[in-house]
């Protein structure tokens, strides 16, 4: 009985405390969105007196001939064709990585935890964007999101394909199926609860990447969500409620996401992190 | 020909036909080596020479001495390794509470781990952007709460002995979900004989938790440990949202001293700053990972 009651105020009182610690920064966020502009820049944490939400959302989404539209654009080309990228070649990686024991091993298992330790050396990063003709232009950003996050991603599928059983290899070998065929027709499709994982958690990583598109594509006009959101924050200084609307806008992708993908999510997060 | 016919059955597939081609290697090592590797290693030549991206001219270490001997760059050295050791400390003793109070039959349980875990996904700089206003010396949240407890908030982002802090503390605010997530993961990991043996030997609550939960969640730990300290120590996309490396550089750390060179167009500098930032984070990781892993070799 009394145990009953220390839980249940163990439980409130944690209840209360996380909402005031966590959620009260999101709610600030949303009441600041739905502001008008002289009562946004008070900064203070109250009800708006006046509602103007979706004049706010208009007005951001117009600014600028449509900045947010074209960044939220180039973000999504960004995030999906970076990941799609990550996921077949680091799936193909770490799919002989574990089935294949060869000279390789060795030095590839090295160069992918090199990958995750590492800091990217960014100013010779842009050198060779630059002779690529690839610096300032998506597909380089894209590129570099691929070289940077395969890691991560070998690793998760390495340690996915050791539990697929290799009797099934074999028996598509012996169905005649050849190499491409083996893995894109059989393997690639039991990998697909860790291809789920990998996907979201590398899609939210992408979205939410500010330093690589602040220095390899730089600019306002052919931007990404986070850096509109940066340099619109240098910008107008005046315009809270716009800004925090920028803010929840941005907010918005990883929290669907999150509803959808809990699962997953979590553990991509912890498994992958185990084995790093 | 006769004489290959004996080796046969040790090689029984040519390099060309086994079912796992090392070809499956090649297109993510282009990238790889494009876009990893060869940077990593011209860093290495890059961090000698004074560089605009066409021309570089050798002068061997002057940019790292440049590094050490300038005040604000190696302010940026040594904050580098307190804003990595406060938010990795912060992270694993927050972390390692929460995962216990989560992983216990509290009420409210799946919210409370959603709720701790949701800033992770969140944009950093929008985290960033709220929490400066959050902090605001004189209208901000944080700092009103305090003077209606009659406390005068300090300046927590324009005190220049506050500021670094202050980030981290908002760092460890984004993180401590996921440090929560890997311990309950360990949590749950460890078999309930422990417990019921423990009980049988009349152990309390403490003593389970000292001598069965730590012990036991240490790989967890090492994780923990692990990714924050690598984070922390490439930590730059929050402090540059927050502070700027301001007030001042009081808050500057080398990835931030990194971008800033770059700006100003001091490739070399900046490049230099980058092996830096390599030397430590190898230095500081590789043993650390090494130590913390020693016992799970051996089981």
């Amino acid at each position: 009985m009394k145990n009953r009651a220390l839980r249940f105020t163990g439980g409130a009182v944690a209840i209360v405390a996380s909402i005031l610690i966590f959620i009260v920064p999101f709610i600030f966020i949303v009441l600041t969105a739905a502001k008008t502009q002289q009562e946004a820049s008070l900064l203070e944490f109250s009800w708006p007196t006046e509602w103007v939400f979706f004049e706010n959302l208009a007005q951001v989404v117009e600014a600028r001939d449509f900045i947010l539209v074209r960044a939220f654009a180039n973000s999504a080309i960004l995030t999906i064709a970076s990941v799609a990228i990550m996921v077949v070649l680091g799936a193909m990686v770490g799919y002989v990585l574990q089935r294949r024991r060869s000279r390789w091993n060795g030095l590839v298992n090295f160069l992918v935890l090199a990958g995750l330790i590492i800091p990217p050396a960014v100013v010779p990063t842009i050198w060779v964007l630059q002779g690529l003709e690839l610096f300032k232009t998506l597909p380089g950003l894209i590129f570099v999101h691929v070289a940077f996050g395969l890691s991560f991603c070998i690793l998760l599928f390495r340690a996915f394909v050791a539990t697929i059983p290799r009797e099934l290899d074999e028996a598509a070998i012996i169905d005649g199926a050849g190499p491409l065929r083996l893995f894109f027709s059989v393997i690639f499709p039991l990998l697909r609860s860790v291809i789920v994982t990998v996907i979201v958690v590398q899609a939210v990583f992408v979205f939410n990447d500010f330093t690589y598109a602040l220095y390899f594509l730089p600019g306002d006009e052919n931007a990404t969500v986070q850096l509109t959101l940066y340099n619109f924050q240098s910008q107008s200084l005046s315009q809270w409620n716009l800004l925090f609307m920028d803010v929840l806008l941005i907010t918005l992708p990883p929290l669907v996401m999150y509803i959808f993908f809990n699962r997953q999510i979590v553990a991509g997060m912890t498994s992958g992190a185990v084995k790093g | 020909m006769t004489t290959t016919a004996p080796r046969l059955p040790r090689r029984r597939r040519g390099p060309g036909i086994s079912p796992y081609p090392t070809w499956f290697y090649i297109p993510a090592g282009v990238f790889y080596i494009a876009l990893f590797l060869i940077p990593t290693g011209a860093s290495l030549y890059f961090s000698l020479t004074r560089w605009n991206l066409f021309d570089a001219t050798f002068i061997g270490f002057d940019n790292f001495v440049q590094f050490f001997q300038e005040p604000a760059l190696l302010q940026g050295f040594t904050n580098t390794f307190i804003y990595a050791f406060v938010t990795s400390g912060s992270k694993v003793v927050l972390g390692l509470l929460l995962g216990v109070l989560l992983s216990s039959q509290i009420v409210a349980r799946g919210f409370l781990r959603s709720v701790v875990f949701f800033p992770v996904l969140v944009s950093t700089i929008g985290v960033g952007i709220t929490f400066k206003v959050l902090l605001d010396p004189f209208d901000g949240l944080v700092n009103t709460v305090l003077a209606t407890f009659g406390i005068e908030g300090p300046g927590w982002l324009t005190d220049p002995s506050l500021a670094l802090l202050s980030v981290a503390m908002v760092d460890v605010w984004k993180g401590v979900g996921l440090a929560t997530l890997i311990y309950i993961a360990g949590m749950v990991a460890i078999p309930q004989d422990y417990f019921e043996a423990a009980k049988v030997d009349g152990a309390n609550a403490w003593n389970n938790f000292w001598h069965i939960t730590l012990p036991l969640l240490r790989p967890a730990t090492a994780t923990v440990v692990l990714l924050s300290l690598i984070g922390g120590l490439r930590s730059f996309d929050l402090i540059w949202a927050m502070t700027r490396g301001g007030p001042g550089f009081t808050s500057d750390v080398v990835a931030s001293v990194i971008y800033k060179q770059y700006q100003g167009g001091f490739f070399g500098l900046s490049t230099a700053g980058n092996v830096v930032l390599f030397i430590v984070v190898a230095a500081l990781v590789v043993p650390l990972s090494l130590w913390l892993n020693r016992g799970e070799k051996e089981s």
